[in-house]
């Protein structure tokens, strides 16, 4: 019974951060129905700003509160990752608004070529996988034979404290209005006064400092490095669309429902099945349900 | 400026690639270096880059290289092979075609076995530093040996051995569990010799997890390595993911013993590890406190270059360049087959990495040496010979 | 008059005298190993950049993942020539290797195909990589042929002339495919699919002739690039691939043969190039990986359309189809230029 709880617990955390990473997926494409698959490579930016930032900030004063330097490389690590997303917003995305959909999602897939290759070949990054400094204490609890880590709990719940955040944002906010009319009809906003291209760079924006926020908790679990953003993009996105692509909540089920299958497949199969398992998965719920769990049926007009 | 026509743009590179087959100097001789400085193992081809940049300083410095009474300087032609097969296979094909004497590389046996069958077919001596698996000097699936490829390391048949024996005497293991990458030759092979020669002695293995290359969360293979009550721990994996593994094992409850292989070589294994890594043990090539006062010339130069202590592949990367002096040095002239034919003769060569012989196969006999995380630094415990 | 013979022979006549160089330049040594092995990249690329061509370009639809069909292709062929075929006969089967390996590929592509009928666009994309995955996923699976660990043990069957053969061929069936009346139905359904059906266009038989071709041809490459490598395993096979091969069908051009054969040949062409460009300049190889995307996104921003287009080299296009066939072409142009003057 314990081995079951503790698996669930690994699943809980893996989730999160798969959850975190596809509602940027999700956010995206619902108001430029268009995959941003450079995303995953953000993320992994993400990690290298919170590694950069805590490394430098501990070795430039002595004796700082761990906590503060969490919280500190927390927001350092959005605000870098959201500026990164909009700069590309604005010189990639933004002159192929017009032109045809495969062109977009391959300059997407350059980007995110681009953004692994120059970490590995930039110098001060370079591809040697690094550790973060350990901005949470790394102690573990046996609570009735169950291991529960410190980094293990505030995975969880920051993530869900940020999802219930953004949550919130999108559904009572003006922005967050303004983003949900857009994705309904993109044509009919301007008309009501609102800037569509700002709308966009907030959505990459907002998108982006969620991801920066699993990048940052994700970087203090494990080792980070250039290429991480390929596998983990890669589930993140089959977490959007099996939760239903371009709705929010469904990015955070489908993160969780990938978690599951990251951990419980190596209990009963060889852990090489994993990724024959996730998009077996996908595969079949793309065929009986395309639209993923949550997504609205959509009707093509003629 | 005047816009280049799509063919003439095709034509100019194509040119820049042709020019770059250009024949050595004189009095030059050029070697090939195949390695990973790219791809999920960047470190591996770096610090093999590194020792060769040092070795080839060294002989350059002193003169050159004395072949037949005449002194030749070496250049070094640089490879990536991305720790990809095709590439470490074009790798191959182009310094084959480049004319250089002799190509160093690749480390990982996954690149290394596609890259010694270029080797082989073009008649060029190949040495693999780090290699370790049995395939990559064999051919194809038989057990008759290639004539060009060598390597500087011992193999896994002779490595996981020295594993299981010390696991079963030292470790006093009843229940041992192994958490290896199934997607890499080198971690399967040794996983495999572990495993059969723990059998072989009446111990069974409790648990033979597996990953794959890239994965970061063991959680769940950890959780059932746990579940089947394991008393220690095989991870013959790579230094980058061994301080994840043993973290996430201790995550899980395991507190048993932890035993490597030598792909923990690298002291950033215990920068990475930190305290959690104390005491475990591996087996591997060399250990730097006990080195030779020529293994300890080579660490000298190595931090003095380049800011850290040289790791195994470092060091196995050194004695292949050593050997395939020696072996030029030899046969007196520059010529393949005949630097071919005496490092095969090769009766004793004393590198950093310890006395090696070829005694008839592409694969040195050497011994094994058992170190130890203490003080977060690697120490020499024991060695085991062949 | 000899440039009327010209016109329509000259094509056929050059590709039959290059052949006897790709035997003899490489067996005399005058191409060196190295050269000889861009040239077959170059070939295999093509290949590959006309089959998936075929599914983005000429029908609108987004596949990402034909590396799978080019894995089960390269599979197939190897696990025949090492295992059921005598090495003597080696050479003289291979033809027959590749063959089952597209058949493979080709059987595979049903497989797409089915679910293109209810899915569309990114869902497609996504279907397609699913796909791509879980080809590489079973392979890595099967511990008999090796696993992630690969398999090896083929014979360099793939010589410059096999490639330059099988090219030709490829082309020309590809060529022959979009030019036929069927081929219109392709394109149709790029533009419109509802409309096509409401023409009476057979879409479902359209999809699925498309689907299965282009993945025959992308088996077919598989084998050739199986048997030149000695060694094939899972990893050569992931969406890094299928990536390349977007970049070399974007590059040249969608909708167009010849620009995929531009695009698969200044591909390579520049990615090898580049390791001999950034020896000699001095930068650390690392950089080849970057430029090659960033070549991609500028290419993106600036002329998403391709080096091509959707225009097609004159020689590629048969003769019924070209401009001057049709009749009024010449008065046409000349009203046309005449208009020029006339407009300012």
């Amino acid at each position: 019974m314990e081995f079951y709880i503790q698996q669930i617990l690994n699943a809980l955390q893996v989730g999160s951060v798969y959850a975190l990473i596809a509602l940027g997926y999700t956010m995206v494409y619902g108001i430029l129905a268009m995959i941003n698959f450079a995303h995953g490579d953000i993320f992994m930016v993400s990690t290298y700003l919170a590694f950069f930032f805590s490394t430098m900030i501990l070795g430039l004063v002595n004796g700082l509160n761990p906590i503060l330097v969490f919280v500190l490389t927390l927001l350092v690590a959005m605000f870098g990752t959201a500026l990164l997303a909009v700069v590309i917003e604005r010189l990639a995305y933004k002159p192929l608004r017009t032109a045809p959909r495969m062109s977009a999602v391959i300059t997407a897939l350059g980007i995110g070529l681009f953004l692994e290759n120059f970490m590995v070949a930039f110098k001060p990054v370079g591809p040697a996988p690094r550790f973060l400094p350990p901005l949470i204490p790394a102690t573990n609890y046996n609570i009735g034979g169950v291991t529960v880590s410190t980094i293990q709990i505030v995975i969880i719940v920051v993530s869900a404290l940020v999802m219930i955040l953004l949550d919130t944002i999108v559904r009572r906010t003006m922005t967050g209005m303004a983003m949900r009319a857009i994705s309904w009809d993109k044509s009919v906003v301007p008309l009501m006064g609102i800037s569509v291209d700002r709308i966009i760079s907030m959505t990459f924006a907002l998108g982006a400092a969620v991801a920066a926020v699993g990048g940052t908790l994700y970087g203090i679990a494990y080792t980070i490095d250039p290429y991480m953003g390929i596998r983990i993009g890669w589930w993140a996105f089959i977490s959007a669309v099996v939760g239903g692509i371009g709705n929010m909540r469904g990015a955070m089920i489908g993160g969780f429902i990938l978690g599951f299958v990251e951990i419980f497949t190596p209990v009963f199969l060889p852990s090489t099945y994993r990724d024959f398992v996730a998009f077996s998965l996908l595969l079949i719920l793309l065929i009986f349900r395309p639209t993923g769990i949550l997504g609205r049926p959509m009707a093509q007009k003629v | 400026m005047k816009r280049l026509s799509h063919f003439e743009l095709v034509a100019m590179l194509l040119g820049m690639v042709l020019s770059a087959c250009q024949p050595a100097a004189p009095t030059t001789i050029k070697v090939g270096l195949n390695v990973e400085l790219t791809g999920s193992i960047p470190v591996v081809g770096e610090s093999s880059k590194n020792a060769a940049e040092l070795a080839i300083k060294e002989i350059n410095d002193a003169g050159g290289l004395d072949v037949g009474g005449t002194k030749y300087t070496i250049e070094l032609l640089v490879e990536d092979n991305e720790d990809k097969a095709e590439s470490a296979v074009a790798a191959a094909q182009k310094l084959a075609t480049g004319g250089v004497l002799a190509m160093i590389g690749p480390n990982a046996s996954r690149n290394a076995i596609p890259a010694s069958v270029v080797a082989e077919s073009s008649s060029m001596p190949m040495i693999s530093p780090w290699s370790t698996n049995p395939k990559t000097t064999k051919v194809g699936d038989t057990a008759e040996s290639k004539k060009f490829v060598f390597r500087a390391a011992f193999i896994d048949d002779f490595q996981g051995v020295v594993a299981a024996k010390f696991a079963m005497n030292e470790l006093k293991t009843t229940k041992p569990a192994i958490l290896y990458d199934v997607s890499s030759e080198y971690n399967k092979g040794i996983a495999e010799v572990y495993k059969r020669t723990l059998e072989e002695n009446g111990i069974q293995v409790v648990s033979f997890e597996t990953y794959t290359n890239g994965d970061k969360d063991f959680s769940s293979q950890l959780t059932s390595i746990q579940n089947a009550g394991a008393d220690s721990l095989f991870l013959p994996n790579y230094y980058s993911e061994v301080p994840l593994q043993v973290q996430q094992a201790h995550k899980a409850g395991f507190t048993g013993n932890i035993l490597g292989s030598d792909s923990w070589g690298n002291i950033e294994l215990v920068t990475l590890c930190g305290d959690e890594c104390e005491g475990y043990y591996f087996t591997t090539h060399y250990a730097a406190d006990i080195a030779t006062p020529k293994a300890q010339a080579f660490i000298k130069a190595y931090e003095a270059a380049y800011g850290t202590t040289p790791d195994d592949v470092a060091a196995l990367t050194y004695d292949s360049f050593g050997l395939l002096f020696q072996s030029i040095q030899a046969a007196g002239k520059l010529d393949r087959q005949a630097a071919r034919d005496a490092m095969a003769a090769i009766t004793s060569y004393e590198g950093v990495t310890g006395n090696m012989q070829f005694q008839g196969t592409g694969d040195p006999v050497k011994s094994a040496v058992i170190l130890q995380i203490k003080d977060g630094k690697f120490v020499y415990f024991a060695s085991a010979a062949p | 008059m000899k440039s009327e013979f010209w016109k329509r022979w000259g094509v056929l006549v050059t590709l039959i005298l290059i052949f006897p160089l790709t035997i003899l330049l490489p067996k005399f040594g005058i191409i060196n190993p190295y050269i000889d092995l861009v040239l077959k990249y170059i070939g295999i690329n093509i290949i590959l950049a006309i089959s998936l061509n075929l599914v983005n370009g000429y029908m609108g639809e987004f596949s990402v993942g034909h590396a799978g069909f080019m894995a089960i292709g390269a599979y197939t062929a190897s696990l025949l020539t090492v295992w059921l075929f005598p090495r003597q006969l080696g050479p003289f089967l291979f033809p027959i290797a590749l063959l089952s390996g597209g058949i493979a590929a080709g059987i595979a592509g049903l497989g797409i195909a089915f679910p293109s009928f209810r899915t569309r666009g990114d869902y497609l994309a996504i279907v397609t990589l699913a796909f791509n995955m879980i080809i590489k996923s079973v392979l890595e699976n099967i511990e008999a042929i090796g696993g992630p660990r690969g398999f090896m043990g083929m014979e360099k069957l793939t010589s410059l002339w096999w490639v330059y053969l099988v090219v030709i061929l490829m082309v020309f069936l590809a060529r022959n495919y979009v030019f036929s009346n069927f081929g219109r139905g392709v394109l149709s359904i790029r533009e419109d699919e509802i409309a096509s059906g409401l023409v009476s266009v057979n879409t479902r038989q359209v999809k699925v002739l498309t689907f299965v071709f282009s993945a025959f041809l992308a088996g077919v490459a598989g084998g050739l690039f199986a048997h030149e490598l000695q060694f094939i395993n899972p990893r050569s096979f992931t969406i890094l691939k299928s990536t390349d091969m977007l970049v070399m069908v974007y590059l040249g051009g969608i909708g167009s043969l010849g620009g995929s054969i531009l695009g698969a040949t200044v591909f390579t062409v520049v990615m090898e190039g580049l390791r001999s460009v950034l020896q000699q300049i001095g930068i650390s190889q690392e950089w080849r990986l970057v430029v090659a995307p960033l070549m991609l996104i500028l290419l993106m921003i600036f002329r998403p359309s391709g080096i091509m287009g959707l225009r097609e080299f004159r020689f590629l296009i048969p003769h019924k189809e070209r401009p001057e066939a049709f009749a009024g072409h010449r008065e046409q142009m000349q009203a046309r230029k005449a208009a020029k003057e006339v407009l300012p």
